[in-house]
């Protein structure tokens, strides 16, 4: 190699010895190609090991203990929720035509239980996108002067103070209910919550306070949680901000409530509060479930892929299990679930499993294959979420907060009719119950479990020091390779330089340290992209300024810019068809060293703020990264390894380009016929919206990383 | 005649007995005709709006200044005594609370709610009678000796960093007062025994005997105050005269007979507000008096909202009894029912508050016996409804942001309905101004910004200078102590909300600072919200028997309505307690990694390492040591030189080594495979 020959060169002199750490640093880069080819596959492989190594849940919180009371919630409460639930669907049938009626009677309800009810007013607000505000806490909204009475929104807050608790800190229930086109489902959820809340308010076992939401979803569940969670958190005591109720006559109508008088209690304008938030739930219940069961979904992904500690969604699956009989699934990728070569994947693991197992049996990794199949598609399911970054329900406004909140979606086995209905209150309420109960059982916030996990199944998790060793072995051979390409570019153009016998010491001497600072060019291209990339990923901000713009037109306008702005970058900055000097000739392998680096950097930094979207990043981007190398070379070369190379990088390269990517998984995922050029614009729109870093991600490191590929890939010298 | 002596001697007993128990009751006379020691009890009850009944016992020991009894006493409590002699108090209070006061539906304006509402835990306050410096050790000794002496842990209010010097909020302002919170602290019988000790008859006897421990920790609210003033005079503090009030309030949900559930179905009985006795609500019932007691009553209190309801009620109902509300008639009013007859009946004197006023039925403890137990009831008979009077602005506390970095503590007042009616002959004036102290001491740990301080009102934001009249501060220092605000507002009268904010920024605690349960966060104090210019005293009509009863006069000091706002909790970041472990392993690692190498480096001598090695080159090599040979070079980054061959028997023997374990490893696999 050139390495050794520059070594034997310089034998003569003593050399001192060379610690071993070093040595090995040298060996692996010596042998970067190996090493990388090992690491790679490893980490392929590690990934897809991931649902063998799940691990089962537990509850690691000792005070939460769930299911140790007996349920208390009777079929007395399940009737008066029933009662709510036929009075909301008859109010339905007779229109109403601002949906103030219904928000009426479930505060109407709350007050009878001797609840505090306030209404809480929002206005809807528009996602914008805030290039500033990316990781930046949740911001207390734009106040926005032309508002109409049309867009507002009404959360009912009900709150029960637990009789002897402090009032330190509170457990939040929401119920998403659209008062305008409700369906079934979300009169049986409020009916649900009723019939909890009914039973809280006799019981004295509460130390935190509950508050139930109502979520007024015209605009989105999550807008509705979320602006609530806004005032709840970081109100605006200015006038600009609140909204004011008496330019809006429906609005006030609402206060003629009469004041109930049993309970003492009345309805107030005014926002209440309880403490600090422990934790919170978001029931829904979903259609009819085409599972031969009742199910119960968990949502728990937030924004960025966040998640809520692992106890949480374990107590809920304790007790949905064990003591109500329901059938808990998390999403999965239904598509998944069919595949072939995944269930020839979980067969070897089987019975590589059954091997070791009978070679020792206290081995026990192997794990069924349709079990296996389950396990990846979920997994798959949790890491796509997880990397995009948007939250899956509006528990997510929760996570902005640091409360730790999941979404429950109770799917019934039959419609909801009149006898099963009851039924899935009874079974649904006493879940909520018993995970309230655990939730005030608790002394502390949730700490003691997981925050940074992948689900496998609702009772299977891989916890953040198994998942990383995938990561870790992808992204290895990364800095290995740019050195070893650094070396290499170095040491060809030594070899060149020594051809040439008329240099005196003196000028090799400059040359040399000349020609180590010749990485500084590349240096300086990577960074033009870099800046590109940035300028790109800001393009959407102007773009979504021009009025009355298409998802296609938008998405159009903004690849012609990003054209523009790369050629103008490229002739400004740094020209790739420029290799008149042959000094340059290995320009190629210094841009990819300084790339690969680069996107070494990107994938490390990637990993700690989300983890999925680093791991799905570097799948796509570190193969492209290590095969890049100019087709030129590969053309003339001719030979079989050179060709499958060549081919291996236009399939890349053109796989990797992230529109391309998409609209490959989008039809991968459904059809490749609904596929449509503006889908791309909106998936992106929705990334910037929801603030996802995954949006950063991609503009600032993807992006770019892909074009230097390219870039390399067209290099003509 | 021995028949005749009989009655004689038994009548002559009775005499002695019942002397006996006057001279018990009243403590030795004395010839200079001093004031007695002397013990009252008593108790009111008052229906609450929702549904609740409040019982709030009172019971007062007075010891007179004298010099005559040396150190001992008769009834009163000697262990409070001591207290007071040791350490100079001249003033103290200690509150046990559970639960929070509903500043809304329980009412804010009376003495009760005033003085009696409390935030949940420990608070303790008292001044002393010392020269200034001494008053921090004084308050010091007197924290642990209350700490032993109701087994709480009153003695974490030693350090400097949990109690603080308001110097003119706090109402009974003066110099030497000391003021701290255990927000955390729970209370239960524990704490309840010692304080029943204080009483004469402990609770074997009199109204004390009421005192259910489950059915009074069954309540929604519960507070055991200790009220101490001591009105010595001398610098000596053997003969000053102290007076201990202590009050224990609960609120308590009567238990129905059908249950509620029952009677929610039926509409009409909607309305009706539970009916309760003394027996329902406590499961005991009053069987005579403390004999040692000086007085002993119960009161009925009906608030001045319920009896203008009443009232209204009554003049719809029977337009023909137009007459005015008298004492006499208004308890046979056809709206409830009481199961004994009151002995006198006061009405509040009102002044004040053209509206109404209050109704207090006496009952007095001493007309009922064993035999014929006071069981005090109260049945409705139609719904009425009512609301409790509350405090001009309603506030509350809460915190904003979130995050373990920073945040800002909010105090929101909102204005009652209510105020018009005494605010009415004000509200005309455009320059009628409410006065609003705000109290409040923060931990060191939670860094207040004080520059930072907003005011908003009616929504607008206002100028600092505008809206705060007098401000004190005394910034916390780090691990010494908390900080705290003393405040002064000026409202305008009509103002609708008021809203104050103030920035702070999270610290960090050494690791061993942090409670065992750190991660439920921290505790900010309530603060005090007072209103200087209200009072929150009943006027009665100047009679003998108001003036004899302690409570009452005690509601007729008079004092600023004040209220606590919410306890606040905030997380703070909290390392991983499990670290240690950590650290010690990775410590340990580096320190053998360290000294190994070290050592290393001592102990080797480069040149005669390389001598022995070219020794041992001379002699053969193997086959495959030589391919390691080669191979390590190549790790090295070396040209292989084939002297530089490590030795071949130790290689030859750890090859065939290598191979005897593949051997027989295999064998064992195969083994394992084939026969299980």
């Amino acid at each position: 190699m050139a390495e050794t020959k520059e070594t034997s060169e310089k034998d003569e002199k003593p050399k001192p010895r060379v610690r071993p750490i070093v040595r090995l640093g040298i060996f692996l880069i010596s042998h970067s190609v190996l090493v990388s080819v090992v690491c790679c596959t490893a980490g392929v492989l590690a990934l897809f090991l991931l649902p063998v190594l799940a691990k089962n849940t537990y509850i690691s919180e000792n005070a939460l203990m769930p299911g140790s009371a007996s349920p208390m919630l009777s079929y007395q409460h399940v009737s008066d929720g029933n009662r709510l639930v036929k009075d909301l669907t008859n109010l339905d049938l007779k229109s109403s035509e601002t949906g103030i009626e219904s928000q009426r009677v479930i505060a109407q309800y709350m007050l009878e239980l001797g609840a505090e009810v306030s209404f809480h007013k929002f206005h809807a607000q528009l996602n914008q996108f805030h290039p500033l505000h990316f990781f930046s806490s949740p911001d207390s909204g734009v106040i926005q002067e032309n508002f109409s009475c049309s867009s507002y929104g009404i959360n009912t807050v009900g709150i029960i103070r637990a009789p002897r608790g402090d009032g330190k800190e509170a457990i939040v229930l929401v119920t998403p209910y659209n008062a305008l086109k409700s369906g079934l489902g979300e009169a049986v959820s409020v009916g649900i919550a009723y019939s909890v809340f009914s039973l809280l308010t006799q019981v004295t076992w509460l130390a935190k306070d509950v508050i139930w939401l109502v979520a007024d979803s015209r605009y989105g569940e999550y807008a509705a949680v979320a602006a609530w969670l806004r005032d709840y958190q970081i109100p605006k005591f200015s006038s600009l901000s609140t909204l004011n109720s008496e330019m809006c006559p429906d609005i006030n109508n609402l206060y003629d409530l009469k004041v109930n008088s049993i309970a003492g209690s009345k309805y107030s304008n005014s926002f209440r509060r309880a403490g600090t938030m422990a934790a919170a739930l978001v029931l829904k219940v979903g259609d009819q479930s085409e599972q031969y069961e009742d199910t119960i979904s968990i949502y728990a992904e937030a924004s960025n892929g966040q998640m809520p500690n692992l106890d949480l969604i374990n107590v809920v699956n304790y007790l949905a299990v064990h003591r109500q009989g329901l059938r808990v699934q998390v999403e999965k990728l239904w598509s998944l679930l069919n595949s072939s070569w995944l269930k020839s994947l979980g067969e070897i693991f089987e019975s590589l499993g059954k091997v070791a197992k009978s070679l020792n049996p206290e081995w026990k990794f192997g794990i069924p294959a349709t079990e296996y199949v389950e396990g990846t598609a979920t997994l798959a399911s949790s890491l796509y979420y997880q990397a995009l970054g948007v939250p899956t329900g509006p528990h997510g406004a929760f996570r902005d907060y640091q409360v730790d909140a999941i979404t429950l979606e109770i799917s019934p086995k039959y419609s909801l009719d009149k006898f099963r209905r009851n039924d899935i209150l009874l079974r649904g309420g006493r879940l909520i119950e018993g995970v309230i109960r655990s939730v005030n059982n608790l002394l502390e916030k949730f700490h003691q479990s997981f925050f940074l996990y992948l689900l496998t199944s609702p009772s299977k998790f891989v916890s953040v020091g198994v998942y990383m060793i995938a990561l870790a072995l992808l992204i290895a051979p990364l800095p290995m390779v740019a050195a070893s390409l650094y070396v290499d570019a170095n040491s060809l153009d030594s070899k060149t330089n020594k051809s040439t016998p008329s240099t005196i010491a003196d000028t090799a001497e400059r040359g040399i340290t000349i020609r180590s600072w010749r990485w500084l060019y590349s240096a300086k291209l990577v960074f033009a992209v870099h800046v590109w990339g940035a300028i790109v990923s800001l393009l959407p901000y102007f773009i979504c300024q021009i009025p009355d713009c298409s998802s296609t037109i938008s998405f159009m306008i903004w690849v012609v810019l990003s054209m523009i702005s790369l050629l103008t970058l490229y002739s400004v900055l740094a020209s790739p068809f420029s290799c008149n000097n042959a000094s340059q000739e290995k320009e190629w392998a210094l841009v990819k060293s300084v790339t690969i680096s680069y996107v070494f950097i990107g994938l490390g930094l990637m990993s700690v703020i989300n983890f999925a979207t680093a791991e799905i990043g570097a799948l796509l981007m570190v193969p492209m990264c290590l095969l890049a190398r100019p087709l030129k070379f590969d053309l003339r070369a001719g030979s079989l390894r050179s060709f499958s190379r060549m081919v291996c990088n236009l399939v890349l390269g053109l796989i990797a380009f992230p529109p391309a990517a998409f609209f490959l998984l989008k039809g991968m995922l459904e059809d490749f016929g609904s596929v449509n050029i503006g889908d791309f614009w909106m998936w992106v729109e929705s990334l910037w919206a929801w603030n996802s870093a995954t949006y950063i991600f991609i503009g600032m490191v993807y992006l770019p990383c892909w074009v230097l590929c390219v870039h390399i890939l067209l290099h003509t010298c | 005649m021995t028949l005749l002596q009989r009655p004689l001697l038994v009548l002559l007993l009775l005499v002695t007995h019942h002397l006996l128990q006057c001279w018990i009751a009243f403590g030795s006379v004395d010839e200079e005709g001093q004031k007695q020691e002397e013990f009252n009890e008593e108790l009111l009850l008052k229906p609450l709006p929702d549904r609740k009944v409040l019982a709030h016992f009172h019971f007062q020991s007075s010891a007179p200044p004298s010099t005559s009894n040396g150190r001992h006493h008769h009834l009163f409590p000697k262990a409070i005594s001591q207290l007071v002699q040791k350490f100079r108090v001249k003033e103290m209070e200690l509150s046990f609370t559970q639960g929070r006061w509903n500043y809304e539906r329980w009412g804010g304006f009376d003495p009760i709610a005033s003085s009696n509402a409390k935030p949940p835990g420990v608070e303790l306050w008292a001044v002393f009678d010392v020269p200034q410096h001494q008053v921090d050790a004084s308050w010091k000794n007197l924290t642990h000796a209350l700490s032993g002496l109701f087994c709480a842990s009153i003695n974490f209010l030693e350090s400097t960093s949990t109690y603080s010097a308001p110097e003119w909020s706090f109402p009974p302002s003066s110099g030497n007062l000391r003021y701290g919170t255990l927000p955390r602290e729970a209370v239960c019988t524990e704490n309840l025994t010692p304080w029943l000790k204080l009483l004469p008859c402990r609770d074997k006897a009199g109204l004390a005997v009421l005192l259910d421990r489950p059915s009074i920790y069954r309540g929604f609210y519960h507070s055991q105050r200790l009220h101490l003033t001591s009105t010595g005079s001398g610098s000596k503090g053997t003969d000053s005269g102290i007076i201990l009030n202590q009050a224990l309030t609960v609120v308590l949900q009567p238990i129905q007979p059908n249950g509620l559930r029952a009677s929610m179905d039926h509409a009409s009985e909607k309305h009706i507000q539970p009916s309760w006795s003394l027996s329902s609500i406590f499961g005991k019932q009053v069987r005579g008096r403390c004999v040692l007691a000086k007085s002993s009553k119960v009161y009925l209190q009906l608030d001045r909202g319920l009896v203008a309801e009443l009232k209204r009620i009554h003049k719809e109902n029977e337009k023909s009894v137009a007459n005015g509300l008298t004492s006499e008639n208004f308890w046979s009013y056809p709206s409830f029912e009481l199961s004994a007859n009151p002995d006198r009946i006061v009405i509040e004197e009102n002044s004040l508050h053209s509206k109404s006023s209050s109704i207090l039925y006496n009952f007095q403890v001493e007309k009922y016996s064993e035999s014929e137990p006071l069981d005090l009831g109260l049945t409705w008979k139609i719904p009425v409804v009512w609301l409790c009077q509350s405090a001009p602005l309603h506030s509350s506390r809460f915190l904003m942001g979130s995050g373990n970095e920073r945040g800002a503590i909010a105090i929101s007042l909102k204005s009652t309905q209510l105020r018009e009616g005494f605010m009415g002959a004000f509200a005309d004036n455009e320059r009628c101004e409410l006065r609003v102290d705000v109290f409040q001491v923060v931990p060191w740990y939670v860094k207040v910004y004080f520059h930072s301080l907003q005011v908003f009102i009616d929504q607008q934001p206002k100028a600092v200078s505008d809206v705060i009249e007098k401000i004190h501060v005394s910034p916390s220092k780090d691990k010494v102590s908390p900080g705290m605000m003393e405040m002064v507002l000026k409202l305008p009268c009509r103002v609708k909300s008021a809203a104050l904010t103030i920035e702070f920024d999270k610290g960090f605690l050494h690791i061993d600072e942090y409670p065992p349960d750190a991660n439920q966060g921290f505790d900010i104090p309530s603060a005090i919200i007072s209103f200087p210019n209200f009072h929150a005293s009943m006027f009665f009509l100047e009679d003998g028997s108001v003036n004899k009863s302690p409570l009452l006069s005690k509601f007729q000091e008079k004092s600023p309505v004040m209220s606590y706002t919410e306890v606040l909790l905030v997380p703070l970041t909290t390392p991983d307690f499990s670290m240690p472990y950590n650290v010690i392993t990775i410590t340990c690692t580096v320190f053998a990694l360290y000294f190994g190498s070290l050592l290393n480096v001592l102990r080797r001598r480069i040149a005669e390492e390389e001598r022995f090695l070219k020794d041992k080159a001379t002699k053969k090599t193997g086959q495959l040591p030589l391919l390691l040979s080669k191979l390590s070079a190549k790790l090295r980054g070396r040209p292989w030189e084939p002297p530089h061959s490590p030795p071949s028997t130790s290689f030859f023997i750890s090859s065939k080594l290598v191979f005897k374990v593949i051997l027989v490893a295999g064998l064992a696999v195969g083994w394992q495979y084939y026969f299980s």
